[in-house]
């Protein structure tokens, strides 16, 4: 370990400390869209930092991850659709459906590994996705517009931009601690090590599957949080929010940040959110530099932006 | 009974179709190990190619022959200037990689075409039905297609069972290095398989490209039904392709067409014309899913190929 000065610790630190005092310089410049943008960083930096447990420490490649975010979502959706917006009921069966999801999609997808694994999840996504626009009740492939936000006791009002703000990141710091407690106890290293190699992890006597089957569960359901926060944020769900593509965006977010690194998440997804407000200010057809520039990062920039800071290992 | 058979030859001509994209999708995973997600984009590619020369020539076959072409020729040209690049590196950096081509070629593709899409039209000769048993009328189009694609099936089988250069294919897909040093330009082998999967990508685009409207985005749907068939044929094996696309074209067709009747049988008349839908679109992926319980390498694993 290198002292606390570290690059990497005042990266982070300033990092940190920029987005809690954010909603004051918005206050300041009255800059509401600064605002409404980082709510939606923060919101996907939670369910990149969920998929980094199993994709960075647990090494399952899952391209399924964005199916929770949209489940997540559809639960609050539901719900408000049919009359209940009680935060205390929409939540919990956000997490539990979720839960419940990345059980059977776990179940089945971690019998295979490798390339198996990554189409599988991706195939199962889809087939959510396909459920999900089939709710013709539920609007649909239009999607279903949530009329009002979660509802939780007197101080507590969603509606407020800045505490829901607060609210997020609050959700995120917490998130970000659970991922650092699981890895640094004795099932995250299980899972690391099963990482590294199965077969010897099963040989000295632990059951691989079933640890590697609760790690993906407890993704999941967190990734099922962070979809109930972005219902809540648009006021609107689509079966776009769990289309492959964003899929694809929380494993690019994952990768930008650094892999197996507990804070490379929250940097790759500021990272990716700011590039892409950037390039669509400068360029309508913005995906064709991000494009090219993911595939520079995959060729040159291994470590992402974690290993950019530094050699030392987190976690 | 006409119809049921019109329905199975509408799920052969599909399952074909999808052969072709996960032909090569397996051939470029089992010999070079690479995943290339962009292949739906070389799919998308075929398709526009085939539209633009068409109108350029005048003429449908000619403008499928260019655009064969020229999706062979953008094929080998990312193999050059990317995924060559990529060979032994870790499978998520392939996703990445690929996946930042998706982006690029969709991109391209609207700037250079716009938004809105385009068709191509049949030439008159194949827009007719033809009588393929007595009192059974079928698409001249839809069966040309299911010619064509037998037609490359059997192509393949003797490119890769009978010739050298299919014997350097199933020589490198085993030992690459080997291969190499027994002075085979391995280099160029690579660049001609990844080409040969670009092209059949781009032929199941070009010939899909009158059934459906030329658009963006198109190659994605159907490129993920391509990695069902390869995952449950098992990766890397033509046979298991072969087998698993047309048993998924024939579960996705029929199914779609008898499942709110089947259903009807249960459920009320509402319930199952609601529930089909979304049910009959999950059918090839509960396959997946029960011969993954049963086979988690798939039907035919790769060392069977």
């Amino acid at each position: 370990m290198s002292g606390w000065l570290s690059t990497r610790n005042i990266a982070t630190v300033t990092l940190l400390l920029a987005l809690v005092l954010l909603p004051v310089y918005v206050e300041l410049t009255g800059s509401r869209f600064l605002l409404t943008l980082f709510t939606r960083i923060v919101i996907l930096a939670m369910a990149a930092v969920s998929l980094n447990l199993i994709l960075g420490y647990g090494g399952m490649m899952s391209f399924g991850h964005a199916a929770y975010l949209g489940i997540g979502g559809y639960a609050v959706g539901i719900l408000a659709f049919e009359g209940v917006y009680s935060g205390f009921v929409q939540w919990p069966v956000a997490l539990l459906v979720s839960a419940l999801f990345a059980l059977l999609i776990g179940a089945l997808s971690l019998r295979t590994r490798g390339v198996y694994f990554i189409m599988i999840t991706l195939a199962f996504a889809q087939m959510t996705y396909y459920i999900v626009a089939g709710l013709a009740r539920y609007g649909g492939d239009d999607g279903l517009t949530i009329q009002d936000r979660s509802k939780f006791f007197a101080p507590v009002n969603l509606s407020n931009k800045t505490q829901f703000y607060y609210i997020c990141l609050t959700l995120l710091f917490a998130s970000i601690y659970l991922v650092w407690r699981i890895v640094n106890s004795r099932f995250g290293m299980m899972i690391q090590g099963a990482r590294s190699n199965d077969t010897r992890m099963r040989a000295i006597g632990f059951p691989t599957y079933r640890y590697k089957l609760t790690c993906f569960v407890i993704a999941g359901t967190l990734c099922g949080l962070a979809g109930a926060l972005l219902a809540n944020h648009t006021d609107f769900v689509s079966p776009a929010m769990m289309y492959w593509t964003r899929s694809g965006d929380l494993i690019i977010m994952v990768v930008l940040g650094g892999m197996g690194s507990i804070f490379g998440p929250l940097f790759g997804a500021v990272a990716l959110l700011i590039l892409e407000e950037v390039l669509s200010g400068i360029t309508e057809y913005w995906q064709i530099i991000l494009g090219p520039l993911l595939l520079l990062v995959v060729l040159f920039g291994r470590g992402g932006i974690d290993g950019l800071l530094g050699k030392v290992r987190h976690g | 009974m006409t119809l049921f058979i019109e329905q199975c030859l509408n799920g052969l001509q599909f399952g074909l179709l999808l052969f072709l994209l996960a032909a090569g999708l397996t051939l470029v995973f089992g010999i070079m190990d690479l995943v290339n997600l962009a292949h739906g984009s070389l799919y998308m590619l075929g398709a526009y190619f085939a539209a633009t020369f068409a109108a350029w020539t005048g003429s449908f076959v000619l403008g499928a022959v260019l655009a064969l072409g020229a999706t062979l020729l953008v094929g080998m040209a990312i193999e050059i200037i990317a995924m060559r690049r990529l060979y032994g590196r870790d499978h998520l950096d392939h996703v990445l990689a690929t996946f930042g081509l998706i982006l690029f070629f969709d991109e391209l593709v609207r700037l250079i075409w716009g938004p809105s899409g385009m068709s191509l039209p049949l030439p008159s000769w194949l827009n007719t039905s033809v009588r393929v048993l007595p009192g059974i009328d079928y698409s001249a189009y839809k069966l040309s297609i299911i010619i064509v694609s037998l037609a490359v099936v059997v192509f393949l089988y003797f490119l890769v069972m009978r010739t050298r250069i299919g014997m350097l294919i199933r020589a490198g897909a085993s030992n690459r290095e080997m291969v190499g040093a027994l002075g085979v330009n391995i280099k160029l082998l690579f660049t001609l398989v990844f080409g040969l999967g670009a092209a059949l990508a781009g032929l199941a685009g070009l010939m899909q490209a009158p059934i459906l409207t030329v658009q963006i985005g198109m190659g994605e749907n159907i490129l993920i039904l391509a990695f069902v068939i390869t995952v449950i044929g098992g990766i890397g094996s033509i046979r298991g392709a072969f087998v698993a696309a047309i048993l998924v074209g024939l579960i996705d067709t029929l199914g779609r067409a008898y499942f709110t009747d089947l259903l009807r049988l249960v459920f009320t008349k509402e319930t199952a014309a609601t529930a089909a839908p979304a049910l009959s679109s999950m059918l090839i992926y509960l396959l997946m899913a029960i011969v993954l319980v049963i086979k988690p390498e798939g039907l035919f694993s790769a060392s069977g190929k």
